[in-house]
């Protein structure tokens, strides 16, 4: 796990090429259980590949190109690392 | 069982002696791993596909024969996890717990270790005799990683071996180590992933308490963990085992505990962090793969739908360029001189027997066989987009679209499907992840016009509308979608209670597509669906057959007459006689039935006669309703045989009759009355 400061984000609001570790997952039982799976859990690197605003998104995770509907990453909060 | 889970390094020893007889392999990983070509590679074409009892995912089993030795391969349903979200996570750790194969092969990605390993931190805990396979070795290595196996193996504790994706040669080192495994006895310690450090008095206060309770099939420290996952089938098992003043200790704790189930994914992911830590040494480079740089095109919000419709246009291009002649063909050349030959055989005898075979069965399931090449072509598109990894991209570039109708992307390239024929839909909602979405695009499948509807179409509108037969056309295709995502809305509120669907999906890398396993994919789908014509199908030809013929051989006094005759009134509803009535029911076998049933019933005139006929008897208004019900009528019966195959219950088959039924006769005689008042 690596500390990073900055603050704690709807993945979401997060822009390509942004960095963050995931912190929460409010996502219910059935649906956490299908993230753990695919890689995320708390203190996970997660790189944003792709999010245009609208429409899903599509996450790097322990490698791994994950594509979220955008209802789901709103309920995954992040804490961005600062762009400098 | 407490106690050791206290130390810090958790193990437990399986002991597995020599297997006698046929030794039973099963084949275990999660999906884009590569499992179906080892298993192919393996098996050959000596390999059986059916459907795991009681459920409707593909159960894959084969046979080889490697040095002397024989083997039993079963090929699990790929899956992420073990914990029962859908069919697949059941029938892979109830095979594994309950069969107790000889040997479990575990697959894993080595260009993505530590994503794929997760199901074997699951395996692990099942107690199994495990052997790892690093497929996809090429590909890791093309990434800058550098993994070393034994050291992998000395820190898992079962064996690994190495292997590159598509060579056959690739396979000799795996055959080895299963042989080495079988005919001698296994003493295995993996070491097993622990629950992260805050959760660990938890599962101790969850192995107290489930004590005496588990099954002798199950491993106790792994029924702890899934109840502590909230594993709906393994909750379900303990509280009708356990007395209820013991379960409310356990719900208890699970009330005060809800994160559990992040705690344990963390402690497997730890557990996996550890295994390559010590055995990859060289981290992934920077570099921008070919991934990336096709998906800025095959995922943009609009290049990626321009990209999807190119590709959508050439599958389409290729059915009309080779399956729609090839179909003529068949027809022309296989199974009219068939029927021809076979009334030659048959001519001394009673006439009855001459036409139940030549028109009721060549006639029935022949011009169902006729869509074949078609179906071929879908297949091996469908086969061909997934085997690459576009498929997820297609379903990306849709989800937005797709949750109107309370659906998520992966159930658009199925749908679409439909446009050729409704069975390959029907059959490719396999791909959709949860039980909600499969059954909804299933029942929506059908109101996608098929071919052989549009041949329909395509054959009366211009009779009827001359020059703005292709307004009609198109205006009809429209009103079916429209009717579809209506439904779509509708059913998803009414059926399902507006349950939100999440996407959540891996986009695998790009990679160059293994035709073995296309080839595979599209001869068992081929089969299966011949073998469907030859029983359900053949069944129903009859049935309409001797509709048609009894009792006195004449259509026009037949049962079937008397039954349109019988439902005219409804018929009447939208404009149409007894004869349009008869030809929409006789649609039930082949939709393009109807023109042919239209043929008999006005004195055997076929081809531009008959639309002309057709055309000086009926009103515009009633052909528009009469081309409305065809392409709205209850689904043919090789959908519905389908659909009863992937439902797996008889229950969403009558539904979806009942309600075609339902929208296409209100939306026929709306139709019919609203064009009556305009004059038409």
């Amino acid at each position: 796990m690596r500390e990073v400061f900055g603050p704690l984000i709807p993945l979401s609001e997060m822009h390509t090429g942004n960095h963050g570790v995931l912190e929460l997952m409010h996502a219910g039982r059935g649906l956490s259980s299908r993230l753990t799976s695919l890689g995320l859990t708390p203190g996970t690197d997660v790189t944003v590949l792709q999010n245009y605003g609208h429409g899903p998104m599509i996450i790097n995770v322990r490698g791994t190109h994950v594509a979220l509907s955008r209802g789901l990453a709103r309920h995954l909060l992040v804490k961005m690392e600062e762009t400098k | 069982m407490s106690s050791e889970s206290h130390s810090s390094t958790l193990q437990q020893t399986i002991y597995h002696p020599a297997v006698q007889g046929i030794p039973l392999i099963a084949l275990a990983g999660q999906p884009n791993v590569g499992k179906s070509t080892i298993f192919n590679l393996l098996t050959g074409l000596n390999q059986h596909v059916g459907n795991w009892p009681g459920k409707t995912v593909e159960r894959k089993e084969g046979r080889f024969k490697m040095d002397g030795i024989d083997y039993r391969l079963v090929d699990l349903p790929g899956t992420y996890s073990l914990t029962a979200n859908s069919p697949e996570e059941l029938i892979t750790r109830e095979f594994i717990l309950t069969e107790k194969p000889d040997l479990v092969v575990a697959m894993v990605n080595a260009a993505n270790l530590e994503r794929s390993l997760y199901l074997v931190a699951e395996l692990v805990a099942l107690s199994a005799p495990l052997v790892v396979v690093l497929n996809m070795m090429d590909v890791a290595r093309q990434e800058g990683l550098n993994i070393e196996a034994n050291v992998l193996q000395a820190a898992l504790g079962v064996p690994v071996v190495t292997m590159s994706a598509t060579h056959a040669a690739s396979t000799a080192e795996l055959v080895k180590t299963i042989k080495q495994m079988v005919t001698s006895d296994i003493v295995q310690n993996p070491r097993l992933p622990e629950i992260r450090a805050d959760h660990q008095v938890i599962l101790n206060e969850m192995l107290e308490l489930i004590k005496g309770y588990v099954p002798e099939v199950y491993p106790e420290n792994w029924v702890a963990l899934k109840l502590l996952e909230g594993d709906k089938e393994i909750t379900n098992k303990m509280i009708a085992l356990m007395p209820a003043d013991k379960w409310n200790a356990i719900h208890d704790l699970l009330k005060d505990h809800d994160d559990a189930l992040l705690a344990i994914a963390s402690g497997r992911y730890e557990w996996i962090g550890r295994l390559t830590r010590a055995a990859v040494t060289h981290p992934r480079l920077g570099q921008i793969s070919l991934t990336d740089r096709l998906d800025r095109w095959a995922t943009h919000p609009f290049f990626g739908l321009v990209l999807l419709a190119l590709i959508l246009g050439a599958v389409f291009g290729l059915t009309f360029t080779l399956g729609s002649p090839a179909q003529e063909w068949m027809d022309a050349r296989l199974i009219t001189p068939f029927g021809e030959l076979v009334a030659g055989w048959l001519s001394s005898g009673p006439l009855w027997l001459q036409s139940l075979v030549v028109d009721g069965i060549i006639g029935g399931v022949g011009s169902v066989l006729t869509f074949l090449p078609i179906l071929v072509i879908f297949f091996a598109a469908f086969g061909f987009l997934e085997d690459v990894g576009y498929m997820a991209r297609a379903a990306y570039v849709m989800d937005n679209f797709m949750h109107w109708m309370g659906l998520h992307g992966k159930s658009f390239l199925p749908l679409f499907l439909g446009f050729g024929c409704n069975v390959p839909a029907v059959i490719g909602s396999r791909v959709i992840d949860t039980k909600k979405s499969r059954i909804l695009t299933i029942l929506l499948a059908p109101f996608v016009p098929c071919t052989a509807r549009m041949a329909v179409v395509a054959f009366l509108a211009p009779a009827f509308f001359g020059n703005r037969a292709v307004w009609v056309i198109w205006g009809l295709v429209l009103f079916s979608l429209v009717m579809m995502v209506l439904l779509g809305v509708i059913l998803n509120r009414v059926l399902f209670k507006g349950e939100r669907t999440a996407l959540i999906m891996e986009m695998p890398l790009y990679h160059v597509p293994n035709l073995r396993t296309i080839g595979m994919l599209v001869w068992q789908r081929s089969i299966s669906f011949v073998k469907k014509a030859g029983t359900i199908i053949l069944g129903i030809s009859v049935v309409i057959w001797a509709l048609s013929m009894l009792p006195d051989g004449n259509i026009e006094n037949s049962l079937l007459a008397s039954i349109g005759k019988l439902s005219e009134p409804v018929g009447r509803w939208m404009g149409m006689d007894w004869k349009l009535t008869v030809a929409l029911l006789t649609s039930f076998v082949a939709k393009e039935n109807a023109i042919a049933t239209l043929g008999i019933l006005f004195g055997g005139t076929e081809g531009t006669g008959l639309a002309q006929t057709l055309s000086a008897i009926y009103t515009p208004a009633t052909a528009l309703a009469f081309l409305t019900v065809s392409l709205l009528f209850i689904p043919c019966v090789a959908t519905l045989a389908v659909i009863k195959q992937e439902t797996g219950s008889w229950k969403w088959t009558a539904l979806n009759i009942g309600l075609m039924l339902v929208v296409s006769i209100a939306s026929a005689s709306l139709v019919f009355h609203l064009a009556t008042a305009a004059g038409l």
